[in-house]
């Protein structure tokens, strides 16, 4: 029974939201919003989940003083000041319990919340994005070390569409008569990203599509039932 | 006085809002759920008309709607149309050069409809795609043999397993950062089941941080669950199935530094990644764990592709769960997809030769608007 109900509940949910895409007529047209509106009002309450679940593991690891606790009371405080900030003095536009914090606005620029929001924050977020510049470049120049055939051709594409969007590229190519025009180094690069490219990427999410189609039909029909915690 | 037909029609033209005009017509706009009504009329022939639509409310006032030009021929109001409700428009059309008013009426009542006929070939292919699937499900539960490609990243599992247990590390699973709304997080949690039974079976310690609260309850229960089936109800550790951040970066920092500091034998990146996806999996490379990763998003997976061992491209991690269950059902349904996907492909290669020999009813068969 407790297996029974979820996948009875799925197969009639699944099939009435692929009814949905058919039938554009009332009940079934206003389907999808409401199985939306739900979602978010379970996943409002499940938030509180997750900040529990945050708070036990991480005062465990303090209050235990496990290895590195230190970065886990940084995690707490952190977390502890920004609900703080927020109920206390509001958001953006919403007031807090004690108003809209108009003295410390006018100090810091901005309300307390916010204050920390766009000055730590937001160049926390940056810096961490930041560090995909210097990963691309490790991960590029293992993945453009010729090994074989196939790694070759990565290469050499490569080289062609860095080039061709460079104007270095577009210097080199220059001097080809207009009768040359598609050996000129930026069509050469648009011709590699608009066809063999978006072929292969068309590709991948076509058989990605398949495969939902594939997998959401054994979640409906109870074939697959791990997402349920097992098979039984 | 004798007058003859035309001359009579030209004169209850020039007489405004005397007679719906059978050039403009406004009629239910199909297969859509009532809350759109086609207009069409003929064509002005000369350029010196200003013409205009509107619309009567319900307080009968006249409500403009579209500014036109001579060269239009139709329009569809989605403005505010209410299903089984009469609405009543106007085409009023003001020559430039005479200052002569022309005007034609028309009215319509939108219907919502029981089914949309321009998805009819999309349900065909989706039912076509389904019996195959179920088909082939079918044939297997009769013990049917059924070939399936060999995925190497998740051959790969037990031997990630085995490496963490050996070298007595944990193994990192990271179902993404999307919610329980996106299959791709959904397929994540399906391999979790498996990987945790296994990691349950050879007593490794299994680390999942997750970036949403309902990812969060699922992952525990499907950990849980493959630790109970595995026999090892004692060794479930709730507290290793956490919550980081809903924010993406915050994420990614977090799983960084607990693979810095951890130094886990072997990550699992299965789900919905983006930008994130090269930070944890050069971090990940980094440390020297073997890396097996998935995901649905066709730009992420050059990037996994460099930096992991194995990589899932699109739909094998939608088939992971199934070719790892080997249960001939679930076979069954690979199978079936594979199936769809040799339609797909005829599909595409007729579709290419009738464009190539200018035939484009096929295409627009397709083409949902």
């Amino acid at each position: 029974m407790k297996r029974f109900i979820p996948l009875l509940i799925t197969f009639f949910v699944g099939i009435i939201v692929i009814s949905s895409e058919f039938i554009p007529h009332k009940p079934f047209s206003s389907v999808n919003e409401a199985l939306e509106n739900w979602f978010m009002i379970i996943s409002g309450f499940a938030i509180i989940l997750g900040q529990l679940s945050l708070l036990r593991v991480n005062g465990f690891r303090v209050a235990e003083k496990t290895q590195n606790w230190q970065y886990y009371l940084a995690g707490l405080i952190s977390f502890t000041l920004m609900v703080l900030f927020g109920i206390l003095w509001g958001t953006q536009d919403a007031a807090g319990l004690l108003g809209n914090s108009e003295k410390l606005a006018s100090q810091l620029g901005s309300k307390p919340f916010e204050y920390l929001f766009l000055n730590v924050y937001q160049h926390l977020s940056a810096t961490l994005f930041a560090l995909l510049a210097f990963f691309i470049a490790s991960a590029a120049y293992r993945a453009f070390i010729i090994r074989s055939f196939e790694s070759t051709l990565l290469m050499i594409a490569a080289v062609l569409v860095m080039l061709g969007r460079t104007s270095v590229g577009t210097s080199l190519t220059a001097w080809l008569p207009e009768g040359w025009r598609f050996f000129h180094l930026p069509n050469i690069a648009d011709f590699i990203v608009s066809y063999p490219s978006s072929a292969a990427q068309r590709a991948i999410l076509i058989s990605a599509a398949l495969g939902i189609v594939g997998s959401s039909l054994r979640i409906l029909l109870g074939i697959e039932r791990s997402y349920l915690g097992g098979s039984d | 006085m004798r007058m003859n037909l035309s001359a009579w029609v030209v004169i209850l033209m020039l007489l405004p809002g005397l007679l719906k005009a059978g050039s403009f017509i406004a009629s239910d706009h199909p297969s859509d759920d009532g809350t759109a009504i086609d207009l069409s009329w003929d064509k002005f022939g000369s350029d010196h008309y200003a013409i205009y639509l509107a619309k009567r409310d319900s307080a009968g006032v006249w409500i403009r709607i579209a500014d036109l030009t001579p060269a239009d021929s139709a329009f569809t109001d989605k403005s505010d149309v209410v299903p089984d409700m009469s609405v009543q428009y106007l085409l009023r059309a003001t020559s430039i050069r005479t200052g002569r008013l022309t005007e034609f009426y028309a009215d319509a009542i939108a219907r919502a409809q029981w089914f949309n006929y321009r998805k009819l070939p999309l349900l065909i292919l989706l039912m076509l795609l389904n019996g195959a699937v179920i088909y082939y499900i079918i044939a297997a539960k009769r013990g049917k043999e059924l070939f399936i490609r060999k995925i190497n990243g998740l051959e790969s599992m037990d031997e990630a397993v085995g490496r963490a247990t050996e070298k007595g590390k944990p193994i990192l699973f990271v179902p993404g950062i999307g919610d329980l709304d996106d299959i791709q997080t959904i397929a994540g949690l399906t391999i979790l089941s498996q990987l945790a039974f296994k990691a349950a079976a050879y007593n490794a310690d299994l680390i999942v941080p997750v970036s949403k609260s309902m990812v969060l309850s699922t992952a525990r229960e499907v950990v849980k669950e493959a630790y109970l089936r595995a026999g090892k109800p004692d060794a479930f550790r709730k507290d290793n199935i956490f919550y980081l951040t809903d924010d993406q970066f915050g994420y990614v920092a977090g799983i960084d530094g607990i693979m810095v500091r951890e130094q886990p034998a072997a990550n699992f990146f299965l789900g919905t990644f983006y930008a994130e996806a090269l930070i944890l999996a050069e971090t990940g490379f980094g440390t020297g764990a073997m890396q097996t990763a998935g995901t649905a998003q066709p730009h992420q997976l050059p990037f996994f592709v460099v930096s992991c061992d194995y990589t899932l491209i699109g739909e094998e991690l939608f088939a992971a769960s199934a070719y790892l269950s080997k249960e001939p059902n679930q076979l069954g349904s690979l199978k079936g997809q594979d199936m769809g996907k040799l339609a797909i492909v005829l599909l595409i290669l007729i579709g290419s030769a009738m464009e190539i020999v200018g035939q484009h009813w096929f295409k627009n068969l397709f083409m949902l608007e």
